[in-house]
């Protein structure tokens, strides 16, 4: 057998195949690095930035990075932990996260995050937008404003629905979610509540209507595991299934 | 304008003002401002709450399915009450005219876990120190701390009853406080056969100390006949939830409006249509509207909400225990126990044990272990829910959209309907007590006696239990302070 290519995560070896990145060699080496805009089943977009590691010195996005050989990569210390956190704080702050009446609450990835990093406190001012929700589709609502704009559903709508529904608009603090519709409603667009889109919103942006708290407390998604346990149980394993 | 006797003095420019504010152990913010001649005579006096109206705009446009959670954020003390209030309207929306026998009894018993909390908190930690050491005692000492160091029971009770409602909440919802177990339709959980085994292990226990704490209120009347029964008393119409067969239910029922003497005003209204009998005004000095019934005008048409109501009320109590003791109380001093304001703690105890007496009833009903959760049927554009909360009557009225969306929300809770009578509660002891006397701390305590018997929930906001200074400011006739004190 020949030697498998490695690199060095936290002191240990990670192997990997050729063409996988780091985020997704770590993963199915069952080895936890933080995220929240990957996704095994979408293009990696790196624009959370919450996966961020020191990868032979210097800061990059894991979830882009390709995995080489030679390669040295911290991920589990104290400076890039509490870099998370703040990523994690400044995305509550931008919108209206306010956990106790938000159904998405124990389904939530950021909320899962932010248990599973141990963010205690709000650490900045928060914006409180306004934005009115879309409620004019029979299935689907859009609450705008806890969007954290992963760009999930509109890469879930392009590479799975084969749809253009999602697209963020505006740059910078203006930047927003906007629907491929002349009106703007989410009605006038050609979505299905059956669509990857729809299901795939880490946040409550995205909503099937009607279901609100069905699922009681205890019995919800994030209530059973910490998010990092189940993305490592997740996690595609190439090197298993090749082993077989 | 309606104006009764000491709403408003005649000429307020030449009288000397005093406020007391903000009140403590209450639940949130509040003031009482007195208006006094040169001779210390109260000319006028009024109690000031600032009403949280804000959120019926701040649920606009909100999904209907959100808002039985969204509306705990009102009231960190008896959020349940909201939570269910805003579900039985939300029933009525989704067509979900009947639920289901599990999902009734569920609701049921989240309610009066909510109940046997709310009324052992108000009862042990906010008022007890008032009632057991005296209304002017030393103010050092007249608060829970003192009460648990002088008698260790009575405190061990009140907080290990309040802590078992908490768990009747939390295995019900889901969680103490900001539970979702009620949905519109019916309910997103039953119990297990272990939650009701834990919950049915220390019940026996919960009625015993509640039946205590009514005989401990029993006491406190006998030992002071004179003070209990006059103290802020004034006669009153009523308004109440009650059983088709009269019975106390304080989870469902119809509107029964009573005279002072006890003469029907109306009786098992359907409370879908409640603005045909109740309206609300609004006064220039408050903030908070005062509700009145429609057939009696707004000069005559107050009313008064709550235990002592529901009590007085009802033509008896469908637990035995509890039944037992609203005849004592109702036959007590020739009736007038029934009628006086104090009452409103003996009759808070009786509900407690009506609370005890029926979780025990449930947690012996197979129908809470059952997994027919869910009810449904024709959409319907309104939803009215009423339940009587632990301070009184509670309505919510929705109006929601063919899109799902809520487009008006009308709420009027318990504190609302109590907005009068507590001012003239107010105004029977600033008369009683205060009128021509030196004001000191304790005789100022005595107001806040009258305005605790209620048990008002002035705020949705976190509360400090006996840890709010209260500061009383003697401003002279031109606004300046002349005098001030400060209680730590
Ligand atoms: S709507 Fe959801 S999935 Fe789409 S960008 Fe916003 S947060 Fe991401
Ligand atoms: S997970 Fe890598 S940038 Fe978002």
């Amino acid at each position: 057998m020949n030697e498998r290519p490695s690199f060095l995560l936290d002191g240990d070896e990670v192997p990997f195949e050729p063409g996988q990145t780091v985020m997704q060699a770590a993963l199915a080496a069952g080895r936890y690095i933080p995220h929240l805009c990957y996704h095994p089943e979408f293009t990696p977009h790196g624009s959370c930035k919450l996966c961020t590691a020191r990868i032979n010195g210097r800061l990059m996005a894991a979830c882009t990075t390709p995995a080489e050989t030679a390669t040295e990569v911290e991920s589990e210390t104290e400076e890039l932990n509490d870099l998370r956190r703040t990523l994690v704080q400044m995305l509550f702050a931008e919108g209206n996260h306010f956990c106790p009446s938000c159904e998405k609450s124990g389904n939530c990835v950021l909320q899962a995050l932010g248990y599973d990093l141990g963010v205690m406190t709000a650490g900045f001012r928060h914006f409180f937008p306004d934005r009115p929700v879309d409620a004019s589709h029979p299935e689907i609502l859009l609450d705008f404003n806890r969007c954290i704009l992963c760009e999930l559903c509109v890469r879930a709508a392009r590479e799975v629905d084969g749809k253009h529904v999602f697209s963020l608009a505006g740059r910078g603090l203006g930047k927003h979610l906007i629907v491929n519709a002349e009106s703007g409603r989410l009605a006038d667009t050609d979505v299905k509540v059956t669509d990857k889109a729809v299901e795939v919103c880490p946040v409550g942006v995205i909503l099937r209507k009607r279901v609100g708290f069905a699922t009681p407390i205890g019995a919800r998604r994030y209530d059973k595991s910490p998010i990092s346990a189940q993305a490592l149980a997740d996690a595609p394993r190439p090197l298993e299934r090749n082993h077989d | 304008m309606s104006t009764l006797p000491l709403e408003t003095a005649a000429h307020p420019e030449q009288l000397r003002r005093v406020v007391i504010e903000p009140l403590s152990r209450v639940e949130g913010h509040g003031k009482v401002t007195l208006l006094l001649d040169e001779d210390g005579h109260v000319e006028q006096a009024r109690l000031h709450i600032v009403e949280f109206r804000a959120f019926e705009k701040f649920i606009q446009g909100r999904p209907y399915w959100e808002v039985p959670v969204m509306v705990q954020r009102l009231c960190g003390i008896c959020p349940v009450s909201h939570h269910l209030a805003a579900c039985k309207a939300l029933d009525q929306v989704v067509g979900a005219t009947t639920v289901t026998p599990t999902a009734d009894k569920i609701r049921r018993l989240m309610h009066y876990g909510q109940i046997l909390q709310s009324h052992a908190l108000h009862f042990f930690h906010l008022s007890s120190p008032d009632l057991l050491f005296g209304f002017g005692s030393d103010v050092a000492r007249r608060n829970i701390v003192g009460v648990a160091a002088a008698y260790p029971d009575v405190a061990r009770q009140g907080v290990l009853l309040r802590k078992y409602g908490q768990e009747v909440i939390r295995h019900t919802a889901g969680k103490r406080i900001h539970g979702t177990g009620s949905v519109p339709g019916g309910v997103n959980k039953s119990l297990t056969a272990a939650e009701r085994d834990e919950l049915q292990k220390d019940i026996y226990q919960m009625i015993a100390w509640s039946r205590d704490a009514v005989r401990l209120v029993r006491q406190l009347f006998e030992q002071d006949l004179a003070t209990y029964r006059g103290f802020g008393t004034f006669a009153a119409r009523t308004l109440s939830l009650v059983r088709a067969d009269g019975a106390m239910d304080l989870y469902h029922g119809g509107l029964r409006a009573k005279h002072a003497d006890g003469g029907t005003i109306f009786d098992h209204v359907d409370y879908g249509h409640y603005w045909e009998q109740i309206s609300e005004e609004v006064k220039a000095w408050s903030y908070m509207k005062f509700p009145y019934l429609r057939a009696l005008g707004h000069e005559d048409g107050w009313y008064r909400v709550g235990p002592l109501t529901r009590v007085t009320r009802c033509d008896f109590i469908p637990t035995p225990l509890a039944d037992r003791e609203r005849r004592e109380f109702m036959a007590f001093d020739d009736g007038r126990a029934a009628l006086s304001t104090l009452g409103f703690h003996w009759a808070r105890m009786i509900e407690m044990l009506h609370a005890a007496e029926s979780i025990k009833d449930l947690l012996h009903d197979g129908d809470l272990l059952g997994t027919d959760l869910m009810a449904g049927g024709k959409r319907q554009a309104r939803g009215v829910g009423v339940i009587e909360a632990p301070r009184g009557t509670l309505i919510h009225h929705y109006r929601v959209d063919e899109n799902d969306q809520v487009v008006r929300a009308n709420l009027i809770v318990s504190t609302t309907h109590n907005n009068h009578a507590m001012n003239i509660a107010i105004r029977e002891v600033a008369r009683q007590y205060l009128d021509g006397r030196t004001l000191t701390e304790g005789l100022l305590n005595h107001i806040e006696v009258a305005v605790r018997a209620f048990d008002p929930c002035l705020s949705c906001a976190t509360h400090a239990v006996g840890k709010m200074p209260l500061s009383v400011e003697l401003l002279d006739a031109d606004g300046a302070v002349a005098d001030s004190m400060v209680r730590g």
